[in-house]
Parts: structure tokens; sequence; C-alpha cells
């Protein structure tokens, strides 16, 4: 059953074509990475994805149902009360964790329940509170953002986004911003969603994790579809020369 | 032919003088609110995207920012009456022409202030489905607030001393009520000094208490840096 559907999608920043028309369809419960060179747009889909980007031209479809209105321009119009609907349903975590520092790890994970949902505090509370469990936080609840180390902000972010009951994930590189000794924990619980079935895109570069974690791979190049298809065929058998050379870049150091 | 101080006479008159300062305070104070407030407008009215807003946005807070408040406060005071019949007293021409100045530079500091804030911290809000305006309100000016303190503690000092031009239109404020005690002791020396001490002692005073809560806010871990 298709939840998102995205049918010729350009995004242009001045005179650079960042996305030259993309056709995605994801299935609920499907996985995809997406890969890509830095300027391959892969960030840029995915931020059009929530409307964090307005798309240049195309449809995104959610749930069968074509969001936005025909314009003048190839640029739809949409309503900002409809644009608001989309992001409390694909819930987004970012490279830098973009978390509140004014406001405590579960104030973080409570914030979008209180304002958003206008969810009564004792009720927010505790269903944030469960939230920071689910991520192994528990008992950080009451830590400002600067007392926790990028791991733990990254994890704060998932539960923030998950506490909004998103029917779909995206992640733009989530872990890109960490050490690599905190890359672990952050992988662990995004698996852990992932064995929970949850629909996610995941813009990443860690290639091992993508092979074990996602249903299907795309790799992007200048804006476009390049190569997709299951993990096993993109990462072990690329057929395209441009994803053989962006894998073997990938792998040049590995042992 | 050293000089003989004597202030003597100047604390005889200190009724005159606590009188004054009271008024002063007053008028400081209503244009402080009024000024914060209006300022926080026109910030945002500036900050939009639509021309219609900004422009003329841009146009108070450039006109009150470039010309002297003495202007400003003369125009409000002698220029309403004669051109549009509104006469006000010196107290209400002085609190409107102190707000509206001062809030062409509280605006300023509005504007740095959320404009310091990372374009990571609008994306968060928006990620959860926040409109712009609950962005604003919960994510974005509790942190930029933090960040303008010291610029804002430095306009409200100057509001304070730029209020004495209210006594040009004979409203009775502390520098006012100098020039009275000094016409009548013939100790203007004196008076003066005594003035200028209490202005001191006063901004000394609220300058520390502002300096005591930005220590707080960094100390309680609520820090704004990530």
């Amino acid at each position: 059953m298709t939840i998102l559907k995205v049918t010729g999608l350009t995004k242009r920043f001045g005179a650079t074509d960042v996305l030259r028309g993309i056709d995605l369809e994801v299935a609920r419960g499907e996985r995809i990475a997406i890969l890509g060179a830095s300027g391959s747009g892969k960030s840029t889909l995915l931020r059009c994805l929530n409307f964090m980007e307005r798309p240049g031209g195309g449809t995104i479809a959610l749930d069968g149902e074509i969001l936005g209105r025909e314009g003048r321009t190839a640029e739809r119009i949409y309503r900002e009360s409809e644009l608001i609907q989309v992001r409390q349903r694909v819930g987004m975590v970012f490279q830098q964790f973009n978390l509140f520092p004014h406001m405590t790890a579960i104030g973080n994970v409570m914030e979008g329940l209180r304002t958003v949902r206008g969810m009564p505090k004792p009720e927010a509370e505790a269903r944030a509170a469960k939230e920071l469990a689910r991520v192994g936080l528990a008992e950080k609840a009451d830590t400002y953002p600067a007392h926790l180390s990028g791991g733990q902000k990254q994890r704060v972010a998932i539960a923030r986004a998950l506490a909004m009951d998103p029917e779909m994930l995206l992640f733009d590189e989530p872990t890109s911003a960490l050490d690599p000794e905190l890359v672990g924990e952050v992988l662990a619980v995004i698996l852990a969603l992932a064995e929970e079935g949850r629909t996610m895109l995941l813009v990443t570069h860690e290639l091992g994790f993508a092979y074990h974690v996602a249903t299907r791979i795309i790799f992007l190049a200048d804006g476009a579809i390049h190569e997709q298809g299951t993990p096993d065929e993109v990462l072990k058998n690329p057929k395209k020369e441009r994803t053989r050379a962006f894998l073997a870049s990938h792998k040049q150091f590995s042992f | 032919m050293a000089y003989q101080w004597d202030f003597s006479p100047v604390l005889a008159n200190a009724p005159l003088l606590v009188e004054g300062l009271v008024n002063t305070l007053r008028v400081t104070g209503t244009a402080l609110v009024f000024g914060v407030a209006l300022g926080l407008g026109l910030a945002l009215l500036r900050l939009s995207p639509r021309r219609f807003l900004s422009w003329p946005a841009g146009f108070v807070i450039e006109v009150f920012r470039t010309t002297p408040p003495l202007v400003q406060l003369f125009w409000f005071f002698f220029a309403l009456p004669i051109l549009v019949g509104i006469e006000m007293t010196p107290f209400v021409a002085g609190a409107v022409t102190f707000s509206i100045q001062s809030a062409s530079f509280f605006a300023e500091v509005f504007r740095a202030g959320i404009q310091s804030i990372e374009r990571g911290q609008w994306d968060g809000a928006r990620a959860i489905g926040m409109r712009h305006d609950q962005a604003l309100r919960r994510i974005i000016l509790p942190q930029a607030v933090k960040r303008m303190i010291p610029a804002f503690m430095e306009r409200a000092i100057e509001l304070m001393k730029t209020t004495t031009l209210i006594a040009t239109i004979s409203y009775a404020d502390l520098l006012f009520a100098a020039n009275e005690i000094s016409q009548k002791t013939f100790r203007p020396l004196e008076t003066y000094t005594v003035v200028a001490l209490i202005y001191f002692v006063v901004i000394f005073l609220a300058s520390q208490v502002a300096r005591l809560v930005e220590l707080r806010l960094a100390r309680s871990g609520e820090s704004t840096v990530h």
C-alpha cells in the first residue's frame, strides 16, 4: 500500500537545478536509504517531502491525496495549514539535531504534544517519558541539551519526532555530525524502529548500515535517481558506472 | 580661590528631587513598557517577507533612529496640536515620543536577536508541526531574548538619560527639578552634581540586576550555546 507518491519533483536554488524530476513511490513499511555524493540533491529531496523546502515543480501525494493546488506556474500552491498537517504525519530527524537548547530533554519531546496538539501537561509528560525510555534516555529527562553527548542529543531528537506519532520518518544524515564512537547508539535506535516495521527514508553515508536496514537503496546523482534496487542489487552488484565509482570511493579505506 | 562646596541648600530641597526622580522613573518606565512591546511589533513587521508590512515598519524605525529626540518631542508636543488638533500633556507627549523612539531602537535589538538564532531551530520547530507564530513564541524568542539582554540594557540606560529632554516642555522630571533648585539656591554645581549622582546610582543598580539575571540564566544550564 502506497503511503507517499512523488511525481516529477523538481527544485532549483538560484540557477542550480538541485532536483531534476524525481519519481518515487514509498509503500508502508518500506525502508529506503538514499545515497549519493554531496550536492546530489539527497538532503533537498528529503526536505521537500515534509515541505521544509517548497518543491519547485511536480506533485507529492500522501495517502493518495495530492497536496497543494495548481498555480499559474509549475510550482503548486500550498496552504500553511495543510503543510502543518503533513509535517505531523511525516517526522524528521536532522543532521544537527536541532534540539531546543532552552528546554530539557523531556521538554523537547513534550513541546509538539503541548503546543501543536494541545495535550494536557500530565499526559504529554507521560507520553514523552515513554518515548525517552524507548531511546534509552529515561534518566536524562531533566537534562538540558548542552549537557548531553551528540549521540544522546540525536536520540532525544528521534524521541521528539516519535512523540508526534508520525506515519513516516525522514532521517537526514542522522549520524554525520557524531563522533565515530557515538554513531552506534543512534544506529541501534534506528534499527529498533526499523524492526517495528516503521516506514522510513534515510539519507546516510553509512553504507553498511544502509545494507542491513534498508529494503531499497536509491542512488542519486545530479538531482535524479541514477540507480535503485534492493541493497544486494545496488550495493553488491551496481549496474551503473557512477554508482560503482561512488561505492568504490566509500570503500577505499575499509579493511 | 578654592570653590566652597555647600550641599546643604540642595539637600534642603530633597522633596523636589524625590518628586523629580519619581516622575523620571514614570516616564522611563512607561516608555520602556510600550517601547519594548512596540519594538517587538516593529521588528516582526520588518522581518516579514511581505513588503507592504516590512517597508512601513522600516520607515518608522529609520525616521525615529535618525532624527534628534528633542525634535521629535517638540513635534509631538507643539506641532500635533496645530496640525491635527491633538493636544497632549507634557507627560503624554514625552511618553509617546520616547516610546516610539526607543521602540525603533528596540526593534533593531529584537531583529538582531531573532536573526541570530540558527535556521535549524526554525527547522526543528516546523518539523514537529508548529506554525510560524508558535515557533516564534516558544522556540525563537525565548532564546533571542536571552542573547538580547546586554543590548537591551544598553538601550534602557540610554532611554532613561534621553528622558531628561522632557524638562524642556516643563515636565517636572529630575532635571527639571535640578533647574529649579539651582535657580532658587544659586548652587548649580552642587545641584547638578547631586542629580548626576542620582542618575548614576539608579542606572548602576539596574545594570547590576541585569547582570545577575544574565549570570543566573547562564548558570542554570539553559545556555543557548549548543
